[in-house]
Order: structure tokens, then sequence, then C-alpha cells
């Protein structure tokens, strides 16, 4: 009967190779590629809206320069809550990837997600603590990292 | 006009690319989205103490500040100007100031967002 080991003859081989390089040209391209690009573009377009609100603020409502950057981060949050409430933030998230989530419109993504989700299971324990489901954590080794450099630099001043 | 759409150019490439390296984090790690922000947020805690974020912030503007990296370098750069100004009590409160307009934007928009639109079913 039909012999799985056995090697395939010539012809049957060079149909075999034929036929893997017929899927190597029809599948999409590698998905590492692919997220890569995504990830780059999407994470790009985010910080290029960022930079608008840096160049509004420094150009036209006389902000110093530390100020803009907190606008434009705050303007960042407040258009990804937005987002993240008529439901658009997912979408943007499945395309993006990383691109989506490393600016911190995953940061603020990360809180209203939860919140909204667990909003039915009370105002307190639902919505306030699920607020810091992601954020908590983030907080919590932000903080604490911040600390330690403070205590270095106080007796070690670079 | 040229030097505004140089500088989205910069952070459109700077930014783009510090989230390309997470996208390949995810692809190539078992880390799960929530330990890479933890990780970036550390990353720049560490890297603007010893002196090089604040260069790419000068560089990039957004590009670099709003990444989660620029959340750490907030922090940092809050806690040094803060030690300088009343010392070791500064380790305690520089973080904290310097990023308390971000945290209660994100709480305060995070609550009313959440109070006003009811969760999307998952597709």
């Amino acid at each position: 009967m039909f012999d799985k080991k056995a090697k395939p003859g010539a012809a049957r081989q060079r149909q075999l190779d034929r036929y893997a390089q017929l899927v190597d040209r029809l599948s999409p391209r590698s998905r590492l590629g692919q997220g890569l690009l995504r990830a780059f573009l999407c994470g790009g377009t985010i910080c290029a809206i960022g930079q608008v609100f840096l160049e509004l603020g420094q150009r036209y409502l006389d902000m110093t320069v530390a100020t803009s950057i907190t606008f434009g981060s705050m303007m960042i949050v407040f258009m990804t809550a937005v987002l993240t409430g008529v439901g658009v933030f997912d979408k943007i998230g499945q395309y993006g990837g990383a691109g989506a989530f490393v600016p911190i419109s995953g940061f603020a993504n990360a809180m209203v997600s939860p919140a909204m989700e667990f909003r039915r299971e009370g105002l307190v324990l639902g919505l306030g603590a699920k607020l810091f489901t992601i954020a908590g954590p983030v907080l919590v080794w932000g903080i604490s990292a911040s600390v330690i450099v403070g205590i270095l630099y106080t007796f070690f001043p670079w | 006009m040229i030097s505004l759409l140089f500088n989205l150019l910069k952070a459109f490439v700077i930014g783009g690319s510090i989230c390309a390296v997470g996208e390949a984090l995810v692809l190539k790690t078992k880390l799960t989205p929530a330990r890479i922000l933890v990780g970036y947020i550390l990353l720049g805690v560490l890297l603007s103490a010893v002196g090089l974020y604040g260069p790419l912030v000068e560089f990039a503007g957004a590009g670099a500040t709003i990444p989660l990296t620029g959340f750490g370098h907030a922090l940092t750069t809050g806690v040094k100007r803060a030690v300088q100004e009343i010392g070791l009590l500064g380790a305690f409160t520089g973080g904290l100031t310097s990023t308390a307009a971000g945290i209660a934007a994100a709480v305060f928009f995070g609550a009313l967002t959440a109070l006003l639109f009811k969760p999307h079913p998952k597709e």
C-alpha cells in the first residue's frame, strides 16, 4: 500500500517544491513584519497628534515646553477616553497593537475599558476599583522606581 | 511652517519606533501588554535617571513624551527637581507632582466615560 516513509520521487518532489513556493508567495507577509509596520504607523500617528498639541500650546497658548508636554498628554488621554467610550479605540488597538497601547493612550484605555465593563458591579468597587486594574501596577512600580532614584539622587547627586 | 512639519515628522518617526519595539516584544516574547507597560515606565525612569532620555525629548518632543517611557521620564525629572529644592522629602513628592495633571486627567476622564457609556460587546 501507500508507504508514508518512502521518499517522494523526483517529479513528486518538484511538485512539492512548487507548492511550497506558491504557499510562500500567496500567504500574507510575515506576522512580525506586518505587526511592526502597523505598530509603527499607529504609534507614530498618535505621537504626531500629541505633537500638534505641543506646538499649539507653545506657539499660540503661551505655554512653557513643560506645560505643553503635560497638555499634549492630557489631550491624548481625553481623546482616548472618548474613543474607548464609543467603542472605536478597540478597533484602533486591534489594528495597531503596541502602537495603540505603548503611548499614553494605552494607559487611558486600560483605565476606561475595565471601568466601563465592571460598572454594573457598583460605582465604588466596580467602576472605582476597576479603573486601576492596569493603571495600579503601572503607578505602583513607576512611583516606587522614581522614589528610589530620588533617594539615590539625594545622597549621590550626579 | 517647515519647522512645524519637521517636528511632526520627528515625533512620528521616534514615537512609531518606540511602539514598534513594543510590538516586537509582544510577538517575540510571552510578555503580556500590562507587563510591557510596566517595563516601559521602568525603562523611562532608568534612562531618564542616567540622563539619556532628556535629549530624546528635546529632539522628538511628543514622540518621546507620549509613549509610556515619557511617563517614567516625567516621574524622574520631577523627583530630581524636588530633591534639589527640598532634599530627601523631594524623593517622595516630586514624582507625583510632575505627573499629577496626567494622572488626574486619566482618572477623571476615565470615570466620566465609564459613567456615560455602556460597554460594547467584544467581537
